[in-house]
């Protein structure tokens, strides 16, 4: 028997093979990014201290009740006008602080009646059980979004000069931090940190009532 | 001086192509890596709601807890918004132990720097959410993320 020798195998067709199954995962892929907000809990504290007295002007109470009617200082208002009045509550500096100083960066009316100090603005939220996760959401939303404001309008004040082509400045600190997380920049760190101070988010949230 | 004479001259040579199919795989790879099969079916309806002012989820510290109402495959479950894990409906009690597990699993040095990602149907009771939050406390995995879909802004 004479031996044959294998025919050689054409190659040929592989790349058009390959191609068919780099179009297939070329379509399916959805390279998913999840976004959202990032919020943090306050721990449980069994302590019995007894929680300081906040005084009334210093606190903006927002409510939502089970028909998603949003209730803000007592007051009904539609969801639009949230954020401005949460702007105009945080910024408006009609006080002291803890240390006695005066706002000086803030650009509000200084009101008598609203807030002393973006130090001592607490936003003090609560829902009924049977409120929609999407109102609830919402009014997250406008909640961060004025912090965003104020915290932005204060970082292109202060840094604009570091970031002349950023239309968002403290968007744009942020985005260089996330860039180096590996290489700590500390001037950065310190002016984030800065601004963060300025307007030091403070929202609470009371647990919604049993029934 | 025969050996230094030009070929001939004329016709360049045709550019090989036996290094495409490497070339293909190479890329073939990249996005069969790449590519995210959904790890848990969800059992739930889950429609998230929108928000503008987001931020990026980091992957890797993420726990995700997704609720909402059973949906049309699942309705022996009935019509309450139901909190899912991983393949399976839990209940609120189990969701500290559940979160427990989850930390565990993870990479040591992002232990302790866990979110939980929650992923809520727009339709369901904020009274759940805050169930699962004081579940969340109890737990100690205090950062949450409240996952959106990204609205365009409307100015």
């Amino acid at each position: 028997m004479a031996k044959r020798a294998a025919p050689e195998v054409n190659a040929g067709s592989m790349a058009d093979i390959a191609f068919l199954l780099l179009i297939f995962f070329l379509v399916t892929t959805t390279i998913e990014k999840d976004k959202g907000l990032l919020r943090s809990l306050p721990p449980i504290d069994d302590t019995e201290v007894e929680p300081p007295v906040i005084k009334q002007k210093n606190l903006f109470t927002v409510n939502i009740n089970r028909n998603n009617q949003l209730l803000v200082e007592e007051e009904e208002i539609p969801i639009s006008e949230l954020r401005q009045a949460t702007i105009d509550f945080l910024d408006n500096g009609g006080g002291t602080n803890q240390a006695g100083e005066r706002c000086d960066y803030c650009k509000g009316k200084r009101l008598e009646d609203s807030s002393d100090h973006p130090d001592k603005a607490i936003i003090s939220m609560k829902h009924d059980r049977e409120t929609t996760y999407e109102k609830y959401m919402d009014v997250q939303n406008e909640l961060v979004a004025a912090y965003n404001f104020l915290r932005e309008r204060e970082a292109s004040r202060l840094y604009k000069k570091y970031y002349p082509d950023a239309e968002k400045v403290f968007t744009a600190m942020l985005e260089e931090k996330e860039k180096n997380q590996f290489s700590k920049d500390e001037v950065l760190n310190e002016r984030i940190e800065t601004i963060k101070k300025l307007f030091p988010m403070k929202l609470s949230e009371a647990e919604p009532d049993k029934k | 001086m025969s050996k230094f004479r030009k070929k001939d001259k004329g016709d360049l040579p045709a550019i090989s192509t036996a290094s495409l199919p490497d070339i293909v795989f190479m890329l073939l790879f990249f996005f069969m890596v790449a590519t995210v099969m959904r790890d848990s079916s969800l059992m739930i309806e889950n429609q998230l709601p929108s928000a503008d002012q987001v931020e990026k989820l980091k992957k890797d510290r993420t726990i995700f807890i997704y609720a909402g109402k059973p949906s049309s495959q699942y309705k022996q479950f009935g019509e309450e918004p139901r909190i899912q894990y991983n393949d399976a409906f839990i209940t609120v009690e189990d969701v500290q132990s559940s979160i427990n597990q989850g930390i565990v699993e993870m990479n040591e040095e992002l232990q302790s720097k866990v979110v939980v990602g929650l992923k809520v149907d727009k339709n369901t009771n904020a009274g759940l959410v805050s169930d699962i939050k004081q579940e969340l406390r109890k737990a100690n995995a205090l950062k949450v993320m409240y996952i959106a879909n990204t609205k365009t802004e409307e100015f």
